[in-house]
């Protein structure tokens, strides 16, 4: 066992040190109780990451006390919105180090724990990581002011969040519960049955390839004036615009995925006299499913960029890429990140769900087994 | 010892019409060239062969001679070039849309995504067999090649040779009255091999089925087969054909006696001289 301690801890101590040293010898740094209830804590965090380093609990408190310390880090901004200079800084990059070492202690905790504890720990990290990105930006923003154009800072976006809820609340059944979700299953929908017959008929395959390669070459926003002509001002045209950014990549998967069966494999319902229908259902599509979701999970990133570009194209006074072309041009940029945060909330659910439903359909795979 | 089929009909080329109602492999200069970038392959080369109800016929002979090639045109997996052949007196199609024979090939190609019953279960769902019927047929061709209690495992959950043994018991399902086996214990271990070869034996005496089998080995061939196809390579044909009338019952114990180490030499002579023909 090595006694030698981890870089992190080290750089983490050294910052800490650093920082205190600054705030009692500058005579113009920021001073609050806060700032000395956080670096107690990070002190006391780095002190246990020394004595106790082995086990899921030793990181779990490690965990819990660096968090602790959160709190009166970002509290201390407070006392001086714009005013942080080195000593905050250090204190900040020492608290970020902590989480890092409390990270990496739960990583290595999480080898010697039972299957469900180390799925929980699996999503655990990526929550502190997260949760890290935003406590830095808020205190980056807050603490060396930064203009709210540029940046707002988290906690003025959520704030914006909470008080404009029903208009965000419209603004996402407009263009995701509409045009979004409408675009998607149309699109993913056509390029599946496109996919069937062009698979059965080569001379479909031949003539509707390059045509469908063509359509799927053609910039958005040439695409998105001309559906908002031909199908109205309404989320029609922008699930118009879905439908052609998600119809190619559904094809082409799906394409692929039905020949993705082994010749073997054929040959053996060759042998059984298989019809062309069994063939399909019980071989063919259940090896392209993990092409389909591919294409399904592509498709869902694709389509929510496309309703939401194709609204600054003409729409209604409603609408995510509405609100977000418009806020912009009256510098309320703590709107248009509100509507981010939004749309990445709903990107990733839909995503994740995807992802889900993909796991337990193709666990035999070997990629998930 | 009971042997009742007239294993040595090799010959009855111009046999009458009762031997006919027997025949279930009749190939006449049967060939079949692979064009590919390197030129014509030539697989299968005037090969003529009969095989009649009832006996057990294996292909043996170094790779590339075109054994697994012949057992697919039989199979209409792949189409003869020239020459003719009929299965069940029909077309190797029309037998295989009859589902006259069962399949087993050199992997076992089971399907991830089904439990070992349910890859058994699959041709009898393609049948349309009632629920009842499958589980019943399931549960006894598993039993048959010892895989009782593996049932709801998955494929890859199981070793090669449980895979294999598997794919025996769907093949073995549809209850065809032809098995065609293509090298089907190659990749099992000795020990599992002379078990299967034993109970293949058994269920060949038993339910007088007739099976074509290839294989690489010599013993395999001597001990299961009451016919033996010689073939050698480039181009593909047949080579010889050596009668094996050992009793249709057979114990792995035969393999010391001298009959059967008298046709395994003949067998052994066969390859060699096919090869030799081929140096020339
Ligand atoms: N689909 C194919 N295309 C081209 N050549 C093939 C194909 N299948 C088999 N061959 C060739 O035909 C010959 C006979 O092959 P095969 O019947 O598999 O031999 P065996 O089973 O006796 O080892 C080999 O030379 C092989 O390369
Ligand atoms: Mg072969």
């Amino acid at each position: 066992m090595s006694r030698s301690v981890p870089l992190t801890v080290l750089a983490g101590g050294i910052a800490l040190l650093a920082g205190l040293a600054i705030q009692i010898i500058s005579a113009d740094a920021v001073w609050s109780p806060s700032y000395g209830l956080a670096a107690a804590l990070l002190a006391g965090s780095y002190l246990l990451a020394i004595v106790w380093r082995h086990g899921a609990a030793a990181a779990f408190l490690l965990l819990a006390t660096v968090h602790l310390a959160a709190i009166p880090l970002i509290g201390h901004i407070g006392h001086g919105e714009g005013e942080m200079g080195p000593a905050y800084w250090a204190l900040l990059i020492s608290g970020w180090l902590a989480a890092w070492t409390s990270v990496t202690r739960l990583t290595a905790a999480a080898r010697a724990v039972p299957p469900s504890a180390k799925q929980a720990i699996n999503l655990l990290i990526p929550f502190v990581f997260g949760v890290w990105l935003i406590l830095i930006w808020e205190a980056v923003t807050r603490g060396a002011g930064v203009p709210q154009v540029l940046l707002p800072a988290p906690s003025a976006v959520w704030a914006k969040l909470i008080a404009s809820l029903p208009i965000l609340w419209a603004d996402f059944v407009q263009t995701f519960m509409k045009a979004v979700i409408a675009g998607y299953v149309l699109g993913c929908g056509i390029g599946f049955g496109t996919a069937i017959l062009v698979d059965r008929s080569p001379f479909l395959k031949r003539g509707l390839m390059p045509v469908g390669n063509m359509v799927s070459a053609l910039p958005i926003i040439g695409v998105a004036p001309i559906m908002v002509m031909w199908f109205g001002f309404d989320w029609q045209s922008k699930a118009a615009v879905v439908v052609i950014m998600t119809f190619f990549p559904m094809l082409v998967n799906t394409l692929e995925g039905l020949s993705a069966s082994s010749a073997m494999q054929r040959d053996l319902m060759r042998t059984y006299a298989a019809s062309y229908s069994q063939t399909l259902l019980k071989l063919r599509l259940v090896e392209a499913l993990p092409f389909i979701f591919n294409a399904l999970k592509i498709n869902s990133t694709l389509a929510l960029i496309g309703a939401i570009v194709s609204e600054f194209f003409g729409t209604p006074i409603v609408g995510m890429g509405f609100r977000i072309s418009t806020e912009v041009g009256r510098m309320n940029v703590d709107m248009v990140w509100a509507e981010i945060a939004v749309a990445a909330l709903a990107g990733s659910a839909f995503y994740g769900s995807l992802v889900l439903i993909e796991r337990t359909l193709t666990f035999w795979h070997p990629s998930n087994r | 010892m009971t042997d009742i089929q007239a294993t040595d009909a090799a010959s009855g080329a111009g046999g009458t019409a009762e031997d006919d109602a027997f025949r279930v492999i009749e190939a006449r200069e049967l060939c079949l060239t692979f064009e590919t970038n390197d030129g014509p392959v030539h697989a299968l080369s005037n090969v003529d062969l009969t095989v009649d109800r009832g006996e057990f016929v294996s292909f043996i002979g170094p790779s590339g001679c075109g054994k697994t090639t012949l057992l697919r045109v039989i199979a209409d997996l792949e189409k003869a070039t020239a020459g003719t052949i009929s299965v069940n007196g029909m077309s190797p199609e029309e037998a295989r849309r009859k589902r006259a024979y069962g399949y087993v090939f050199q992997a076992a190609a089971l399907y991830p995504w089904r439990t070992i019953a349910g890859n058994v279960a699959l041709p009898l769902e393609i049948m349309g067999l009632d629920k009842a019927e499958r589980a019943e047929r399931i549960a006894r061709n598993l039993e048959l090649v010892n895989l009782s209690g593996f049932e709801r495992k998955f494929p890859w959950q199981l070793s090669g040779g449980m895979q294999q043994r598997a794919s025996i018991a769907r093949a073995l399902a549809v209850e065809p009255d032809l098995l065609l086996m293509d090298e089907p214990f190659g990749a099992l271990d000795e020990i599992v091999r002379d078990h299967l070869n034993e109970q293949l034996n058994q269920l060949w005496d038993r339910t007088n089925k007739t099976v074509i089998f290839v294989t690489h080995s010599i013993p395999e061939a001597v001990f299961l087969s009451t016919k033996i196809v010689v073939m050698s390579p480039r181009p593909g044909r047949v080579h010889d054909v050596i009668d094996c009338n050992l009793p249709r019952e057979r114990t792995l114990d035969i393999r010391e006696t001298p009959e059967f180490l008298e046709i395994a030499h003949r067998v052994r002579d066969g390859l060699r001289a096919g090869h030799a023909y081929d140096d020339e």
